[in-house]
């Protein structure tokens, strides 16, 4: 922040620039909320943004009908996936930034390249497995799969967190006569509060948005609701209902956009985490 | 704590103690072994043999390497990363530092401006998708809302035009990632020494100079983080072409994680998928391994 | 209340490294206060982490009232730790962080209360114990980390730089306060510092650590009067003791260290030196000598004086500290503000050749005066010799 008082004109380009800025990235969503009102013909007769002839919500019911029992799909893939692989990773980084041992910063090299894995070049052995095991096509395989390449970034925030931690204080529990767990359970958790906010969030924004496990690793019922959403857009049968799709995109879009709203914060501090230090 | 004791002399439940950090971590170590390192050597594997729609472990050597490299859609695959890569990581970078700039002129509002701008990151690549492929609709999106404004020859089509479809994805990419890039930069420029900025208007130096010559290249790590997360999108990105173009018109706007999928799953050339796959981890290895050598080497004194 | 003695304590991280401490003898009494000095890395907070079982040793044995505790885990030890960063559990009351390792050992709900509050009284912290540490100034929290290791009256204190996060005002009292402590409670205390007041102040023991090596161990006088080597010399003391370079010159049954504080002749004399065993002559050793042993002519009479130009004068209040140039070293005179000349004053300098000391020049040792009988011997052969 610069101190700046004079030159109230670059003052004022620079509000405009930021509104116009504002607007053209308001616009993409404005044009969804209109669109999933509008009737077919209004669409057809009106352009992007213009209001609704008549409000109407058929686009929405029409959209959940089809999107509905996907979204649940998401639900059961996304709660179990966030909150193991968050506990998992919280323990994982407590293990590698208080009780290292030869080889753990060896292993968490490893891990944090996980961070950076291209998928595709684990999805074909991860599908024979998931075939061996009887998870094909099934929302407890979506699960597996997010836990196991969800865990290098939370393992990532939790470790990063607890690095700053004094272990001083681990050293006066054990001396207290607190063991592993207790410590960890009575001392460490209670000050992650901010750090679970972050790994929930970047956990469930990952695993709700996520559409290539779930193309190549669910089928019919089982699918989460991009798979559903990209194949209720891309049917090239019967006329396109534009407000459906719009509808259908915000229900997709709508809980990680509350989510956001509601805790921006830690998304943010989960993407700068993720990235500065990742 | 960086050794754990050893000595004889302990009760079976100190014992328990001392392994269990080792206990606790097994899991992940063996999910990290085999899920990342074993299944890479496996589609490593994969990528020399003959494989179709099942696996099948005949070796063929180079084979499938050298149809991909005969393979024109590949080829195409390949120069449209480069294009869509290209463009998008150096307009987001441009975007997101242009409004970081902007946004650390002690703006009112400033946290809702933000908000408005990191927002699109919140969502899925295939809501993005559907919502463009909307707006860039040739005939009713803004394609017509321009013709309604009065521009009357325009024609925005450029998604169903097999030379330009690649710019919708970047269109649609940076859109939603600037605000990301955005956010780091402004965290960067908090981080800057404010005494620094003082002394170089002490010096004289008039605000737009001392962004460019003192503030933003400070930031290089920032720079650095910001390609390395984009381009890591950029090469990952698969959601972003099936949900707006599939890799049409034809496959003009194919990417290689598409032509992966394409073909592993759906076309039963699983050995050439390997294949591509293997690739594109390299691709991801080239930018990363400086990446990680700098950051480890850094922390190896925390 | 526990006698604490190390034997041979060895500690490594790993075959190809250096040995953080080597061979560590130390022995002291119930009740007795033992500090650890060095500078950072010198091995002093490894082994206390050892003493407290957080870290493993490699060699040795750590005895408690006798028994070898050294294969213990840290809470079976029963010994309480105060720590440098006070780790003091961020999100617990003051009150749950000193029941936290009550608790922890079962103590009965009603007995926890009682110790709480026993140690809160002790510490006058009864009316901070609601709140959380962060709400507290950093003596408060440096009294709350001392209330967690009070509650649970062990065998043994641990302190790891207690003091070195306060400020230098609350450092003193502090320092007060913590030897108040220990005259009134009486446990075996260790601690840990960089601080050679801390360590004059405190401890009825002193080790002087380097390079995970004990170079003294004794009494606070003993370590000051009569340090073993050049290191312990000048660690110890505040200004710390000057170290003049000196060739020796045997004149006679005399050694002599010529010291010169210009060119012209005036300002050079040869210092007499008591006996010293032979090989010594002509030598380059270390003449050491604290800054209030040197006196000016007015002190004791039939001393070699030497004339010097003070240079700069630094007055700290009590005393004003007068430097001059000796064989081209800075040397740093402690003086009544009184006394006190002017800078450019050429004044007259006395050293006591029973107050200085000679240390090797390259390993550091201390070279000792040879005592009357020994030192009559030793000119005898030196006679022979020259003979």
């Amino acid at each position: 922040m610069i101190k700046q008082n004079k030159l109230s004109f670059s003052r004022l380009a620079i509000y405009a620039t930021l509104l116009a800025a504002c607007a053209v990235y308001l616009v993409p969503l404005i044009v969804m909320l209109l669109t999933s009102f509008k009737t077919p013909e209004d669409i057809r007769s009106g352009n992007l943004l213009s209001w609704p002839d008549v409000i109407t919500a058929i686009g929405w019911v029409k959209a959940w009908d089809s999107l509905g029992g996907f979204f649940w799909n998401s639900v059961k893939i996304t709660v179990p996936a966030v909150l193991i692989s968050t506990l998992l990773g919280a323990l994982n980084g407590y293990v590698l930034a208080m009780w290292r041992f030869k080889g753990s910063q060896l292993f968490f090299g490893l891990l944090l390249f996980g961070c950076f894995l291209p998928f595709q070049v684990v999805l074909l052995p991860a599908s024979f497995t998931l075939g061996k095991l009887g998870l094909a096509n099934t929302t407890s395989g979506l699960v597996l799969v997010h836990l196991v390449y969800g865990i290098a970034f939370t393992t990532l925030f939790f470790r990063n967190y607890y690095v700053s931690v004094p272990d001083a204080l681990v050293r006066a529990a054990r001396l207290d006569g607190a063991g592993f767990f207790t410590i960890f359970g009575r001392i460490l958790l209670p000050m992650s509060v901010p750090i679970i906010m972050v790994c929930l969030i970047w956990q469930f924004t990952q695993i709700w948005n996520d559409f290539l496990f779930g193309v190549v690793f669910a089928s019919g019922d089982t699918q989460p609701i991009t798979v559903a959403l990209n194949n209720l857009v891309n049917t090239s049968t019967g006329t396109k209902e534009y407000n459906v799709d719009m509808a259908a995109a915000m229900i997709a879009g709508l809980p990680t956009l509350v989510v956001y709203v509601l805790a921006g914060k830690y998304f943010l501090r989960g993407l700068t985490a993720g990235a500065v230090k990742g | 704590m960086s050794s754990v004791a050893i000595t004889s002399k302990v009760s079976p439940l100190d014992a328990l103690q001392r392994w269990l950090p080792k206990l606790v971590l097994a899991p992940t170590m063996l999910i990290v072994l085999v899920g990342f390192y074993g299944y890479i050597l496996w589609t490593f594997l994969l990528s020399f043999t003959s494989s179709r729609f099942m696996p099948s472990y005949k070796w063929v050597g180079l084979q499938q390497y050298q149809r991909l490299m005969d393979n024109d859609r590949w080829w195409v695959a390949s120069k449209n990363l480069m294009l869509f890569g290209g463009l998008f990581i150096s307009i987001s970078l441009i975007l997101g530092v242009l409004l970081a700039v902007l946004l650390d002129q002690r703006i009112r509002r400033e946290g809702f401006i933000r908000t408005i701008f990191l927002y699109p990151m919140a969502i899925s690549m295939i809501v993005t998708g559907t919502a463009w492929k909307w707006l860039l609709n040739p005939g009713l999106g803004l394609d017509k809302l321009l013709r309604d404004w009065g521009w009357e020859g325009v024609r925005f089509d450029w998604l169903v035009d097999t030379d330009r479809v690649v710019y919708c994805l970047v269109i649609a990419a940076v859109w939603q990632a600037s605000g990301f890039v955005m956010a780091l930069f402004l965290a960067g420029l908090r981080g800057v020494d404010q005494s620094i900025i003082r002394a170089a208007q002490v010096d004289g130096a008039s605000l737009p100079n001392i962004y460019l010559r003192i503030v933003l290249p400070s930031l290089g790590p920032v720079f650095f983080s910001a390609v390395m997360i984009l381009s890591h999108i950029a090469i990952k990105s698969f959601d972003l072409v099936a949900s707006m173009t599939a890799g049409g018109p034809g496959y003009s706007s194919d990417l290689p994680a598409m032509f992966m999928y394409a073909h592993t799953f759906t076309r039963g050339q699983m050995g050439l998928g390997a294949a591509s796959a293997i690739l594109m981890l390299g691709a991801v290895l080239a930018i990363l391994v400086p990446y990680l050598y700098s950051e480890l080497r850094g922390k190896r004194h925390d | 209340m526990a006698t604490l003695e190390l034997r041979k304590v060895h500690k490594s991280y790993g075959s190809g490294l250096a040995d953080t401490l080597k061979n560590i003898e130390l022995k002291i009494d119930s009740g007795e206060f033992l500090i650890l000095v060095g500078p950072s890395g010198c091995g002093k907070s490894t082994l206390m982490n050892c003493i407290a079982g957080l870290e493993s040793i490699s060699g040795g044995e750590i005895l408690v009232e006798g028994a070898d505790i050294s294969g213990m885990s840290p809470k079976d030890r029963d010994i309480a730790m105060v720590f440098q960063s006070y780790a003091l559990y961020p999100t617990m009351s003051v009150r749950d962080n000193i029941a936290f390792g009550l608790k922890m050992r079962k103590m009965a709900p009603e007995a926890i209360d009682e110790e709480v509050a026993r140690v809160a009284r002790l510490l006058q912290i009864e009316h901070l114990l609601k709140r959380k540490p962060g709400q507290l100034s950093g003596g408060q929290q440096q009294r709350v980390a001392m209330g967690r290791a009070l509650a649970r009256r062990p065998k043994i204190y641990l302190f790891d730089e207690p003091l070195s996060n306060l400020d230098a005002k609350l450092r003193v009292e502090m320092r007060t306060e913590i030897k108040l402590m220990h005259q009134r409670l009486k446990t075996t205390t260790v601690y840990v510092t960089h601080d050679q007041i801390e360590a004059m102040t405190l401890g009825d023991k002193v080790a002087v650590m380097k390079e995970g090596i004990i170079q003294q161990f004794g009494t606070p006088q003993q370590i000051y009067n009569d340090p073993a080597n050049l290191f312990v010399a000048s660690f110890i003391g505040s200004p710390p003791m000057n170290f003049i370079p000196v060739k020796l010159e045997p004149a006679g049954n005399q050694l002599f260290a010529p010291l010169c504080s210009g060119e012209k002749a005036e300002l050079s004399c040869a210092l007499p030196l008591a006996a010293m065993a032979e090989g010594v002559e002509g030598r380059e050793v270390i003449l050491g000598v604290r800054p209030e042993q040197i006196q000016t002519t007015a002190g004791t009479p039939g001393l070699v004086p030497i004339a010097a130009e003070v240079e700069i004068i630094e007055p700290t209040g009590p005393d004003t500290l007068v430097f001059v140039t000796l064989n081209q070293t800075k040397v740093c005179c402690r003086m009544s503000p009184d006394d006190a000349p002017r800078v450019g004053q050429v004044i007259e300098l006395q050293l006591d050749p029973e107050k200085i000391m000679l240390f090797d020049a390259n390993s550091g040792e201390r070279l000792r005066p040879l005592s009357a009988t020994t030192a009559q011997s030793a000119s005898n052969v030196t006679r022979l010799r020259s003979l």
